[in-house]
């Protein structure tokens, strides 16, 4: 390619590019979510063909795994080997005195999509993960119902099955979020406390109905088979509407920190309820005021009070990518990506700021937004390398608002760390790092 | 009934107890005689339902206590390394709350029924119902809502008055059902 017909090809792709750049949005270099694919598409067709003009260092005719014949087949996949820091952040709450008492962090800001890999969910146990054998495992309802009944597993598979994508977010998620001093870790270690599969298992009311709920029934115990013996008390309303009685999550069986062989997935509600490793249900005509629904999982008031039985979760957004744990690369285009969730059913809408609030975008939600499962929005950005800081705010189809840190915190005493859904910012310095600013 | 017809009859709610036991469901669950059922009931309800026989006081349940719950929770509830039992009152309206067994915690009931199913740490479910009375007791005691002579059994323990009982506030409003 001469010189003058080089230059040509760059004048058109520079003209083809500014013709379809979007229009901004918002402050910040926020870019119309409508428009930018199809121009972003052309801006990358434009460098490919400008591409042309030198050979790059690292082409070349073959890579080395091109030419040679590569692993057989295997029993299980596992992740690359250059994808191993993909990993859960580990926590414990008692360090070796308690270490069953603890849990692990999705990697949030290292996963896309919607749907977080099994191996990835995260963790909040009690005393530990059992080992439980499927065989001795049995599952007993009883309580005020006519008719007290036990299902082994191999009984329960013979059920009919619904598949639900669902989230499961812990009370305490975001509990990094609450603190005086924001916390410089990744996005998953402040948010990973959340996690979205697909749960496959036998409607709840579908076995309750088998046993014949008395009139005076209104609360179900459940209990779980690990060394806590965890029990919650849930709402018999909810049980008989949408609570799973899960045996498998994203088409396997469940993992053991999951619950293996049966779990409770209770859609949108705080996920200490989700009993794992599900050993007993009990009909009754109210709670059992278990540990856990009293001295845990309890939110204190500014005046001393605190509020009981606060289960669904509140509508919550945050931006995955860029986040801490995932810089920026230089000034130019970015997709701003992250997901959002609600306890009351679906997300109507996500806003995104790049001015630290001033103005805000709708972003672009990515295939349906299904109720109590996480979606994942997106909008266009172009950075122009000065600082920013990066915002999002979702809308639940109840109107309810994703509330600022401020505001969230104004409403609970100065311990309160259970259902933090409080706006996050994230500050983009002129390096590209990003930090977790208030 | 077409499965998928069974299965959005369900999802909607529109089975009912009575309607659908018989008709359309599985009908596979093992039924569980009374005393089967007695085996695996532990919980223990604030009226005190659930709660076996067995009694101790503060003072019989010093030596379970100091074997088993010491370690973490220290030797008078003050906590450390482990979560603290006693103490914190009056502290919730406060810039620092605290809450603990005493300070915090509705039902004494509850009490029982954690450290049952629960407690100790690296042995759950090893202490006998005595024992669990006398570790209930002691905790109480070292919050002084009890004294160390009071005998807690199953008709004295439901009537213990937490100082916090009336400290929550039900965020649900579950529905009778009829």
């Amino acid at each position: 390619m001469s010189d003058t017909t080089r230059a040509k090809a760059a004048r058109i792709a520079t003209r083809f590019t500014e013709s379809s750049h979007p229009r901004p949005v918002a402050g910040g270099g926020l870019l119309t979510r409508r428009a930018v694919l199809r121009g972003a598409v052309a801006a990358a067709a434009s460098v490919v063909g400008a591409a042309h003009a030198e050979v790059p260092a690292w082409a070349a005719p073959a890579d080395p795994w091109q030419k040679r014949p590569g692993r057989p087949p295997s029993r299980a996949g596992q992740p690359s080997v250059h994808a191993k820091e993909i990993e859960r952040t580990v926590y414990t709450r008692e360090g070796d005195l308690a270490p069953g008492n603890g849990g692990s962090f999705t990697p949030l800001h290292l996963l896309r999509g919607t749907i977080t890999p099994s191996a990835l969910h995260f963790e909040r146990h009690h005393n530990g993960i059992p080992d439980i054998d499927p065989d001795h495992h049995r599952l007993t309802l009883h309580g005020l119902v006519e008719r007290a009944l036990q299902f082994d597993i191999d009984t329960l598979q013979r059920y009919p099955m619904v598949s639900r994508t669902l989230f499961i977010e812990c009370s305490g998620n975001s509990f990094r979020h609450t603190v005086a001093k924001p916390a410089q870790v990744t996005c998953g270690e402040i948010h990973g406390l959340l996690s979205n599969s697909e749960w496959t298992g036998v409607p709840l009311g579908l076995l309750l109905d088998e046993a014949g709920v008395k009139p005076e029934g209104r609360w179900v115990i459940a209990e779980g088979a690990d060394a806590a013996t965890m029990a919650r008390s849930i709402p018999l309303s909810k049980c008989l509407d949408d609570v799973l009685v899960a045996l498998y999550q994203n088409g396997e069986p469940l993992r053991p920190e999951q619950g293996y062989p049966v779990r409770l997935v209770i859609p949108g509600f705080e996920g200490n309820m989700s009993v794992k490793w599900l050993r007993r249900l009990e009909v009754a005509d109210g709670p059992l005021h278990a540990r856990d629904e009293t001295s845990h999982y309890t939110d204190l008031l500014p005046d001393g009070k605190a509020l009981q039985f606060t289960f669904p979760m509140g509508v919550k957004s945050v931006i995955t990518q860029p986040s801490p744990g995932w810089d920026l690369q230089g000034p130019g285009y970015y997709d701003v990506s992250g997901l959002a969730w609600t306890g009351a059913g679906r997300v109507e809408k996500v806003e995104v700021s790049a001015d630290n609030g001033a103005t805000w975008a709708e972003a672009e939600l990515q295939g349906p937004a299904l109720p109590y499962a996480v979606v994942r929005f997106r909008i266009p950005w172009r950075w122009d390398g000065t600082p920013v800081v990066l915002a999002s705010r979702a809308t639940d189809e109840t109107g309810a608002v994703q509330p600022e840190r401020v505001d969230w915190l104004r409403r609970y005493g100065p311990t309160q760390r259970y259902h933090c859904n409080a706006i996050q910012r994230w500050a983009v310095d002129a390096e590209g790092r990003l930090a977790n600013v208030y | 009934m077409s499965t998928d017809a069974f299965l959005r009859a369900v999802a909607a709610g529109a089975l009912t107890a009575a309607g659908l036991a018989c008709a359309a469901g599985p009908d596979l669950g093992k039924p569980l005689a009374e005393a089967e059922v007695a085996l695996l009931a532990i919980s223990v309800f604030p009226d005190g339902r659930g709660l076996p026989p067995g009694r101790a006081t503060a003072v019989d349940g010093v030596d379970a206590y100091l074997r088993h719950c010491a370690l973490c929770h220290g030797t008078r509830g003050q906590g450390k390394p482990g979560p603290a039992l006693a103490g914190g009152l009056g502290s919730l309206a406060t810039k620092s709350p605290v809450r603990t067994v005493g300070s915090y915690w509705p039902y004494a009931t509850t009490l029982f029924d954690y450290i049952r199913r629960s407690m100790p740490y690296d042995a759950p479910m090893s202490l006998t119902d005595e024992e669990v009375y006398g570790v209930t007791a002691y905790v109480l005691w070292t919050n002084g809502v009890i004294g160390r002579d009071t005998v807690l059994d199953a008709t004295s323990l439901p009537g213990v008055r937490m100082p916090n009982r009336a400290g929550f506030v039900n965020a649900w409003d579950e529905p009778a059902r009829r």
